[in-house]
């Protein structure tokens, strides 16, 4: 694994305070909770225990679309052992109002429907009423004796079809805003939005030839696989405690406060580990279900979603309909740029389409270009983010064009890339202007690896590349940092840890102090016991959680260097701290070490924390990353084999190479499942016929091979020592590498995701001239 | 109707009461506190409530609890020996072959299994033996390095 | 709550008693990879679960020249596949079962489970019926004798009665000059049901060219594994060669009446059912010339077992 490193060209203030001379910063660690995670001993969400604990479950609507007549739970209550039942009824009067929740607003009235339907079911797995009993067992028979009067309505399940007039409508009360126009008649739209930079028209005019390509891609899961889960217990005193699996402690507080009514600070959520989340464990599904029960039952609740529930009834992200036209010239130039993307919402607005409309030209540097998006209702569940999203979607039609142009002018691919690359200057459709940005050292990485270079060996094999980008978000990190006598720090953090950033933040903290990873100790606490933090989402927490931490760590260094100084019996202004040494600005013989006077905080005025709470949005600094990747394709089964993949991606600065490392390998994995076989499979009556990991069909460690990075370190002039989020951006380009990988190796140019055995195969024989005959 | 079962878990005798329904993962998480199987799909496609059952690699997720009777099982919780962390887990940390470690027990677990049989594998003998394991966070790399980096530790320290 | 009571008998006829008392409220119950889903997706729910794996009878694994090869019924698919002198003998027995689940799985799962749970999809079936192995089945009634392949009836239907069990598999030892493969094809490399499957057999002459006689058999195409007597018909007394495979395959592809669902299309399987008897029959007369690819095997494969895939990774599914 090569680390490329790139001359900085652009330095900021802060960075000259820190030495360029990493002690910890690009070290390797143990990460922190490592021995709890591989003996077993780490408690996860659903190994909460608690005296008195009940188990719930929850009622699911067995249909895309019906209205609900009547419930009866008369039975389940009946039945020995179930001590609550609950329907939507008891969530209390709803006033609607529009709720901020951190991460975007939504209309209270749907996010208290998605977690308990009220008056209509809106997709397959809806939940409908919960129970709680002394047992899992007695719980699901419970739930077998509510008796629910559906009135079944049609199903709405094509993105394209749900937008026409006169589909069947979700919402009556639902008007599109049509770039901020209320529409008259109630849609399935809900959103018109657009971006746009120069003439379109005058663009177009100077094209040697224009690309017009249609794409498709299905509604995808996150796949993680820990189930949700949520323990909550109600006490008498009216506050209520939440243990659960999220990406953020805070979020859920937020939420389960809108949705109960109650003010956030009667709410306590303890985070436990988390089993995965990818942007889908930021919604709430049961937690205000496991709360109201318990407030029913007046003992704590447990809810553990099983694997098929998780398929059913938790956000995947959208399947969409893109149509892409984009002029360019012989020399490679592009010239013009229009999309029009349409993602599903599922049964509520608010897909992430703006993502992908930010995402899909941000690679280049275009002139003209308009882009449309459109948020669309379909009977499905309500989609959540997943990594990066919304730009996989948006990349998978963009960059197979871009292959298509490439072909056409007779242009290598990664050099009609960085032809229109984008560099520090250029302007992106939605008004954003780069700062230092690493596109084009991706590309010139990529074109220097011996993967690029390397012959393909054997018939009806391809290699394809493609490029990505995820801009990466800031928001708000709290950390709190205690001395110890023993010379190391407690790090108090809210943003939950899914994939070893406890050790990538206290990383930063040791490289400021001079201490080694080690004598960090961090933790992840719960929403009473730590400023508020944002959700660990958005690759922003070795980013912004990181800045905190080294925010607190020059707050104990200024603290730490008053405590010499009133050793010395000097003004602190005569003390200067590097590298965890504390020393007399004039007298050489006046030098103390961190861990030496950790020993004497007694004596010199008592304990010293640290903290700092910041709001770092506007310095987080976008990434991208190139991809290739050699495929076989079997040409009478349509089977894609993947041989050989290699990674590239700017990541500012690799705080623990290894986890960045992991970062792009585990992003390479999700989009070539999401490439090649993984989907949500509906049958005409809107039911999910693959609810499980047999069905769905994620790749196992057979399907994949060793994945090459290449990390490159452009620095994010935003971040003391250059981190760039790094976890979002390698999901973006393998689907479009996969498609032009599969064009060479097979000549068939394929625009619907997944790109399975079934499709590629009828991709080859109508290419024959020998359709399959569907009959 | 419950039943009384004896079995071996990690070396130690235990006796518990169940359900004939509950599978052994119900009784391990719930009935004698070994949280360390998880339970990701409930039907055997995903390796995370891996244990070893007579030496055997099993989905505890598909076995009677009642079945354990007479048989001994090993748990992610009986990995570690007593003088420490088994080259497996070591190397796992190591090689950063975990994210959020939800399935890294199953891993364990299989992992120790194949090695117990094959203390030798190819790098796709690894991959075919974990193709039950799934593992959504790191795209398999690290892990199939570190089971191969343990093999290897584990014949050094044999040769010794 | 619904109680479901266990039982674990030690003899056959302790067995037999039970399900002649309960009959169809009893569940027989050997690797549990079915059943216990099915109980806790409430989609069967038995008053009694009856463990076989403790009758000696359907854990009977052993061959003998004259008596040829003898499956109980609850041996699970890995010791099959370890077992020294079976993958030499009946190696499109052994592609199935090493690729049945994942590793976990094999190790529970079993040919008898595979068979009565009557999955269109078993790839344990169509090998067994190309290798042309008899069911004894055991019952209150007395035992009885039943080829597999008129053991399934239809999806999730065997022609087993209530109060019956499956015993063993009984195939007779394979003459010389013959050889069988199994293939199925999955989108993934493992860890899925056949989108469609094939196995074939073929015994040669001496000259090692002519086909003295054939068989093949499909999963996954119809509501129930399918042996396709005409195409091993057509390979009778003919040289073997790829023309001939081709006819043989068509002929599949015309008996074969697949569905379309999440798993795959109807014109998808049609089309690989030509795929895979192409395949299968170059890797049956490969073998059966005592040639070409041994049977797969597993990584931890102990005794004389082979070791690994050969080919590496990409060789294990069409």
């Amino acid at each position: 694994m090569a680390t490329v490193k790139t001359k900085k060209t652009t330095k900021s203030k802060k960075a000259s305070q820190i030495p360029v001379r990493y002690r910890v910063i690009g070290t390797r660690p143990i990460r922190h909770d490592g021995v709890d995670k591989v003996t077993g001993r780490a408690q996860y969400g659903a190994d909460v225990q608690l005296a008195g604990l009940l188990h719930g479950g929850i009622l699911r609507s067995p249909h895309a679309h019906a209205r609900i007549r009547s419930i009866d739970t008369g039975k389940a209550a009946a039945l020995p052992g179930v001590k609550a039942v609950i329907t939507s009824a008891d969530i209390g009067p709803v006033t609607d109002r529009v709720v901020d929740l951190g991460e975007g607003a939504t209309r209270l009235q749907h996010l208290r429907d998605n977690i308990l339907a009220s008056g209509k079911a809106l997709y397959q797995g809806h939940a409908v009423a919960a129970v709680a009993a002394t047992s899992p067992h007695i719980a699901q028979e419970a739930l077998r004796l509510i008796e629910v009067d559906y009135e079944v309505l049609p199903p709405v399940l094509d993105l394209r079809e749900a937008m026409e007039a006169g589909a069947p409508l979700l919402h009556e009360d639902l008007h599109t805003d049509d770039l901020g126009t209320k529409s008259m008649q109630p849609s399935n739209i809900a959103k018109h939005l657009r971006f746009e930079k120069g003439d379109l028209e005058k663009g177009f005019k100077k094209a040697d030839q224009i690309f017009e390509r249609e794409f498709l891609t299905s509604m995808v899961h996150q796949g993680y696989i820990e189930p949700h889960n949520a323990t909550a217990f109600w006490n008498a005193d009216g506050r209520l405690a939440i243990w659960c699996s999220t990406q953020g402690g805070f979020t859920v507080r937020q939420q389960a406060a809108a949705i109960l009514d109650l003010p956030v600070s009667s709410i306590k959520v303890i985070p436990m580990e988390i089993g995965g989340g990818f942007g889908g464990k930021i919604h709430v599904y049961l937690e205000p279900v496991a709360a109201l029960l318990s407030k029913k039952s007046g003992k704590p609740v447990k809810l553990v979603m099983d694997r098929a529930e998780v398929f059913e009834a938790t956000g995947p992200t959208s399947g969409s309909h893109i149509q892409v036209k984009i002029g360019a010239r012989k020399d490679g130039r592009i010239v013009a740029a229009q999309a029009q993307l349409a993602y599903e919402a599922g049964a509520f607005p608010g897909s992430l389409v703006v993502c992908g409309m930010m995402c899909i030209f941000a690679p280049y540097d275009l002139e003209h270009q308009r882009i449309d998006g459109y948020d669309v209702l379909v009977t499905k569940p309500k989609t959540a983010p997943y990594r990066a999203p919304g730009a996989t979607n948006a990349a998978f039609a963009s960059e197979t064009v871009l292959d298509e142009i490439a072909e056409w002018a007779g242009i290598d691919p990664l050099e009609i890339r960085r032809l229109n690359g984008a560099k520090e200057g250029t302007r992106r459709a939605d008004g954003l202007v780069y700062p230092r940005i690493g596109f084009l050292e991706t590309l010139g990485a990529a074109r220097k690896h011996p993967h690029a270079s390397a012959p393909l060996e054997g018939p009806n094999r391809g290699r394809g590349v493609a490029s990505g980008f995820w801009f990466n978000v800031g928001l708000k990190s709290s950390v709190t940092a205690a001395v110890n006598s023993d010379g190391t720090v407690s790090l108090t953090e809210g943003t939950p840890d899914i994939g070893g950033t406890r050790t990538s933040v206290a990383m930063q903290l040791a490289e400021v102090l001079g201490l080694a990873a080690a004598d960090v100790k961090p933790q992840v606490v719960d929403t009473d016991s730590v400023g508020y933090n944002d959700v660990t989402g958005g690759s922003r927490v070795t980013f912004a959680t990181g800045l905190a931490a080294i925010e607190a760590a020059r707050d104990i260094e200024r603290q730490m260097a008053e405590r010499a100084a009133r050793l010395w019996g000097v003004p602190a202004s005569k003390v200067k701290a590097a590298g965890g040494v504390y020393r007399h600005a004039t007298d050489s013989k006046k030098k103390i070490t961190f861990k030496e006077l950790a020993a004497r905080l007694d004596e010199t005025g008592g304990p010293v924390v640290g903290k700092a709470s910041l709001d770092t949005s506007a310095s987080a600094g976008g990434g991208f990353g190139t991809h290739i990747v050699d495929v076989e394709v079997d040409p009478e089964t349509g089977k894609v084999q993947i041989l050989r993949y290699t990674a590239v991606q700017d990541v500012g600065k690799a705080i623990h190479p290894s986890y960045v490392e992991g970062q792009l390998q585990g992003g390479v994995a999700q989009g070539a499942g999401w490439a090649l076989n993984e989907e949500y499979f509906y049958d005409d009556q809107g039911r999910l016929a693959n609810a499980s990991f047999l069905d769905y069909r994620m790749p196992t460690a057979l399907d994949l091979p060793m994945i090459d990075t290449v990390l490159v370190e452009v620095p994010n002039p935003g971040h003391p020592f250059g981190v760039r989020g790094v976890g979002e951006v390698p999901i973006v380009p393998p689907p479009a590498a996969l498609a032009n990988a599969i064009y060479r190796a097979a000549g068939v140019r394929l625009r619907q995701l997944p790109m399975n055995p079934g499709r590629v195969l009828e991709a080859i024989l109508t290419r024959d001239g020998k359709p399959p005959s569907k009959a | 109707m419950k039943l009384h079962v004896k079995t071996t878990i990690n070396g130690e005798e235990f006796e518990f009461l169940c359900e004939p329904r509950e599978s052994l993962l119900e009784v391990l998480r719930d009935r004698l506190g070994l949280t360390g199987s998880k339970e990701g799909c409930n039907n055997g496609n995903c390796g995370a409530c891996n244990v070893i059952l007579d030496g055997r690699l099993v989905n505890s997720c598909l076995v009677f609890a009642a079945e354990a009777a007479g048989r001994a099982i090993t748990t992610i919780e009986g990995i570690q020996g007593p003088e420490g962390l088994h080259p497996l887990q070591e190397k796992f940390l190591e090689h950063a072959a975990l994210q959020c470690g939800i399935c890294t027990p199953g891993f364990i677990v299989a992992a120790k299994a194949l090695l117990d049989r094959n203390p030798d594998p190819s790098e796709a003998e690894v991959r075919l033996w974990l193709a039950g394991n799934l593992c959504r966070c790191t795209g398999y790399d690290k892990i199939v390095r570190a089971v191969l980096e343990a093999a290897k530790s584990t014949a050094v320290v044999m040769e010794k | 709550m619904k109680a479901v009571m266990y039982a674990c008998p030690q003899s056959l006829d302790e067995a037999v008693g039970l399900f002649a008392q309960r009959g169809p409220r009893a569940r027989p119950f050997a690797g549990g990879t079915d059943l216990i889903v099915q109980i806790r997706e409430g989609k069967k729910e038995p008053d009694l679960v009856v463990d076989l794996k403790r009758i000696p009878e359907l854990n009977e694994l052993s061959f003998q020249p004259q008596r040829g090869l003898v499956i109980g019924a609850a041996v699970p698919c890995s010791q099959i596949y370890e077992h020294g002198k079976i993958a030499g003998l009946y190696p499109g027995l052994i592609d199935a079962v090493s690729l049945i689940g994942g590793i976990q799985i094999q190790n529970r799962a079993t040919l008898g489970g595979n068979l009565c749970n009557a999955s269109p999809a078993a790839d344990g079936v169509p090998p067994l019926i190309v290798h042309r192995a008899a069911c004894r089945i055991r019952g209150p009634r007395g035992e009885r004798t039943l080829p597999v392949e008129k053991v399934c009836a239809g999806p999730g239907q065997t022609a087993l009665e209530d109060d019956e069990i499956l015993v063993s598999f009984h195939l007779p030892a394979p003459p010389e000059r013959s050889g069988a493969r199994y293939l199925r094809f999955i989108p993934r490399n493992e860890m899925d049901i056949a989108v469609a499957g094939a196995a074939s057999y073929l015994e040669l002459e001496k000259d090692r060219q002519t086909i003295r006689g054939a068989r093949i058999a499909l999963a996954a195409v119809a509501p129930t594994p399918l042996l396709v007597e005409e195409a091993g018909g057509c390979l009778a007394g003919e040289r073997a060669g790829e023309e001939l495979f081709a006819r043989a395959a068509a002929i599949c592809r015309e008996a074969a009446r697949p569905i379309s669902d999440m798993r795959g299309a109807a014109w998808q399987r049609r089309h690989l059912v030509e795929v895979l008897v192409k395949r299968t029959l170059q890797g049956a007369l490969q073998r059966a010339r005592g040639g070409g690819a041994s049977p797969q095997g597993r990584p931890g494969g102990v005794n004389d077992g082979p070791q690994g895939r050969p080919g590496g990774v990409k060789e294990q599914d069409s």
